[in-house]
């Protein structure tokens, strides 16, 4: 009855699914509450960004929606059985993701060192800017891992519904965030001035 | 997914060693176990040290304020430093208040309440067998147990714990020179909370993905009993607000221990200006209370769906106006998120907008007023069984109404900016939201004691239990009210020190006596309940002649809540004195075709194969449709 019973728990993966979707929720309002803040504080104080942003973030931008597509390879590739090539296209998604991550952090080394826009500054507008990119950035590694595992397994045997499975499961998280910092690019971009 | 049938259970039974990580060892049992029944009595032992934690903390304060200059040597020998010359010390009275505040609100009446009984219920009342995620779920109460450890570890710091207030107003909080309690208390306050939030977002993912996903057989969203709304309702408000205070508690961690100025402006501190500008502490009310209120809701609402449930149960009625029940628990999440404001009115708010969240706050009264309507109109006529569950029950229902009250003088823009930060808050809140809530989760634990322990608790010290907390709890917040309208300021630690406060010292006392009467009633309910779960009288499968499908799993515990299939619902919850039924309750499980002489047209409304079953029948047997 045990083994049965474990069986169960496994098969329950529409459920799983659904808990990620409610973790995406969360994650929207944590970006929704920041960006609130932004709006808030702006709005109270008159402190603009004021800040030409730096073109990294162009860049940054271009190169995870490049990372979308190759996951969305990827999963098709997995559902059409061909696995080499969902390797192939989840390893460059993972590196596209590295390049993304450090794109990002020489974005802030030309905010900080080239333009004086610092963290630390008397116009939190200007803080908002690493607040915002930090906690996209935070979530990014987040999902580096869930990649990683998502590769380690599609080198295992692993049941097909259970790499259709994290497959799926990433794909939700990495869309998402890059639907988020598309959202955060545009935001900072309309408040810019 | 979840209705699987598990039909050879009784071969493969010696098979359960062939894995041998499934071997039951007293690790994965009773310490790190994904059983959602383990996690909830875990939940639930964590919840009630952490309240007995807080419960003494306010006694040391009460005693303070009831004796503000007097020495007790004992306050020394115990607290050491925090207590010199047997006098509490300020900064640490504050630090009492804090803590009081943080373990009540967030260790007991959220995950304390939630945790146990989402835990315990949400399975077993919708046919599942165990949560979506098991071991999210462990990780859940792991986390909430590091928080519960690094909140308790603030006393041993050598500054004490946070003393801010539990709202953590910046910049005391922010700045970590303010006073003591802002510096490395504050840090582990924010850490405690970091973990906190984690294990109440993990656990709040699976309540939702559980209820949505895993209900048996028959069980629609309309069958489900009301604590299921309520626990799922409650774990959609969390889901939405508690990102929000991470959102908050970042920028303030920034501010802390970074230097920005989201929050600080214009600071001067032991005579030196500080570097922060531009800061709004306000932006932090906002994200707080954005949080904060909801967080009453969340704190409210299991209690609401369980004493619906054991109102319905010891009434031997069916609950009076089920779908409104419901949509009065939709209306109050709504609205909750609407209504952060009313917390604000003092902050130099826009009198217009102060206006909206007057207007908002005072439409929560409609969905609480058609809540508490509907409870009393299920005792009315009941075949009332008082038992100690019941008693607390109905002892929400009593706080929620004499709470409730005040909240609307207090959600009056108005009226609040008298009231404001006065003891009519505290009287307020303490009987709305903490007094109500810990009634729900006490009536629950004698309730669904026997599903969880497999005994019963004592009712004779169950009702002195209820007796001395119901008095108890009335003379210690009652008073209060009066202290609040004469402009008595909460958190003030001697009213000695001022002229206009000196006459409601012995009102004061009078009130810490009360409170400390109301505490030894909690050490008859610690050991009764400790008594019970080792000597107590044995449970019977359904000692409450209940209609939910929990009390269909055997007596017991597995892994898996049911030996064979699980059961198909065909029924809602509240069947209880049925007409024309031999028992007075009839449970989910049974199907109507073995209850045709109770059934009435009304049970077939979107059945129309049933009902022409029913119309035949009743032809047949002569039955007059209208009967009732």
């Amino acid at each position: 009855m045990m083994a049965q019973i474990q069986q169960e728990d496994k098969i329950n993966l529409g459920a799983k699914k659904f808990g990620m979707w409610i973790f995406i929720l969360t994650s929207c309002m944590l970006f929704a509450a920041l960006t609130s803040g932004f709006i808030v504080y702006n709005g109270g104080h008159g402190h603009g960004l004021d800040v030409i942003l730096p073109q990294a973030f162009k860049y940054s931008t271009a190169v995870i929606i490049l990372s979308s597509v190759t996951l969305f390879m990827a999963s098709r590739a997995a559902k059409g059985l061909q696995f080499a090539k969902q390797r192939l296209y989840l390893w460059l998604t993972f590196f596209l993701g590295i390049a993304f991550f450090a794109i990002q952090i020489y974005a802030w080394y030309v905010l900080t060192y080239k333009m004086q826009v610092y963290f630390v500054n008397p116009n939190a507008s200007r803080s908002f800017i690493y607040v915002f990119s930090g906690m996209h950035l935070a979530h990014v590694l987040a999902a580096l891992l869930v990649l990683l595992s998502t590769i380690r397994s599609s080198y295992k045997n692993i049941p097909q519904v259970k790499n259709l499975f994290k497959m799926e499961i990433t794909s939700i998280f990495w869309h998402f965030l890059d639907i988020v910092w598309i959202y955060l690019y545009v935001f900072l971009l309309l408040n810019q001035y | 997914m979840s209705t699987l049938a598990v039909h050879d259970h009784g071969i493969v039974h010696h098979e359960e060693g062939h894995e041998h990580h499934h071997k039951q060892t007293f690790l994965n049992t009773y310490v790190f176990s994904q059983d959602h029944k383990m996690i909830a009595k875990q939940f639930l032992i964590t919840g009630i040290t952490m309240a007995f934690i807080g419960m003494c903390l306010s006694l040391l304060f009460r005693i303070q304020l009831a004796y503000p200059d007097k020495a007790f040597p004992l306050l020394e020998t115990l607290l050491g430093r925090f207590a010199p010359g047997g006098r509490l010390s300020p900064d640490f009275y504050m630090s009492l208040v804090t803590i009081h505040g943080t373990i009540m609100v967030f260790f007991v009446l959220t995950a304390g309440l939630s945790g146990t009984f989402a835990n315990l219920l949400i399975p077993l009342q919708i046919g599942a067998r165990d949560m979506a995620s098991p071991f999210v779920n462990m990780l859940s109460y792991w986390f909430f147990l590091m928080a519960s450890l690094v909140m308790v570890s603030s006393f041993l710091v050598q500054k004490g714990p946070a003393s801010g207030g539990w709202t953590i107003y910046p910049p005391l909080s922010a700045l970590p020179k303010a006073m003591p309690g802002s510096g490395e208390g504050m840090t582990l306050w924010l850490i405690s909370m970091v973990l906190f939030i984690a294990s109440s977002l993990m656990g709040g993912i699976n309540y939702i993905s559980t209820i949505l996903n895993m209900r048996t057989k028959g069980m629609d969203l309309w069958k489900m009993p009301l604590t299921i709304w309520a626990l799922f309702l409650t774990a959609v408000l969390g889901v939405l607000a508690f990102p929000v205070l991470v959102a908050g508690v970042v920028l303030l961690i920034f501010d802390r221990s970074f230097g920005t100025s989201f929050y600080l402006s214009d600071i001067v501190l032991n005579g030196q200006v500080q570097p922060f500008e531009g800061g709004s502490p306000i932006l932090f009310q906002h994200l707080f209370w954005f949080l904060g209120h909801p967080e009453v809701y969340i704190i409210i609402m299991p209690a609401m769906g369980l004493s619906s449930e054991i109102l319905a149960v010891n009434s031997r009625k069916p609950i009076f106006g089920y779908h409104a029940m419901v949509y009065s628990l939709i209306g109050i999440s709504v609205l909750s998120f609407i209504v952060w404001g009313h917390h604000m009115f003092v902050t130099g708010m826009n009198p217009f907008l102060g206006g909206v969240f007057m207007i908002t706050t005072l439409i929560i009264a409609v969905p609480s007023a058609v809540k508490t309507f509907n409870w009393l109109a299920t005792l009315w006529r009941g075949n009332i069984r008082f038992t100690p569950g019941m008693l607390f029950a109905i002892g929400m229902v009593s706080f929620f109404i004499s709470g409730g009250l005040t909240g609307i003088f207090l959600g009056n823009a108005a009226l609040d900016i008298n009231l404001h930060d006065t003891y009519f808050v505290v009287a307020h809140f303490h009987l709305v939201m903490g007094s109500a809530a810990i009634f729900g989760m006490l009536a629950g634990v004698y309730h669904w004691f026997p599903k969880m322990f497999r005994r019963m608790m004592d009712e004779r010290l169950g009702y002195l239990h209820f007796w001395i907390t119901f008095i108890g709890a009335y003379l210690v917040f009652f008073p209060m009210h009066f202290m609040g309208l004469d402009g008595v300021p909460r958190r003030y630690y001697a009213f000695t020190e001022f002229e206009s406060m000196k006459h409601w010292l012995t009102v004061n006392v009078f009130i810490t006596w009360a409170a400390i009467m109301s505490g030894v009633a909690q050490v008859v309910f610690i050991a009764n309940f400790i008594y019970s779960i080792f000597f107590g009288k044995k449970a019977t499968q359904n000692p409450w002649n209940a209609n939910t499908l929990e009390w269909t799993t055997p007596v017991e515990h597995l892994h898996g809540n049911w030996p064979g299939e699980i059961p198909t619902v065909y029924r809602w919850p509240y069947d209880y004195s049925k007409p024309g039924h031999e028992e007075d309750f009839i449970p989910q499980t049974v199907p109507y075709s073995q209850t045709m002489s109770s059934n009435s047209v009304h049970d077939f409304e979107d059945n129309p194969a049933g009902l022409e079953e029913y119309t035949k029948w009743a032809v047949a047997n002569k039955v007059n449709e209208q009967v009732k």
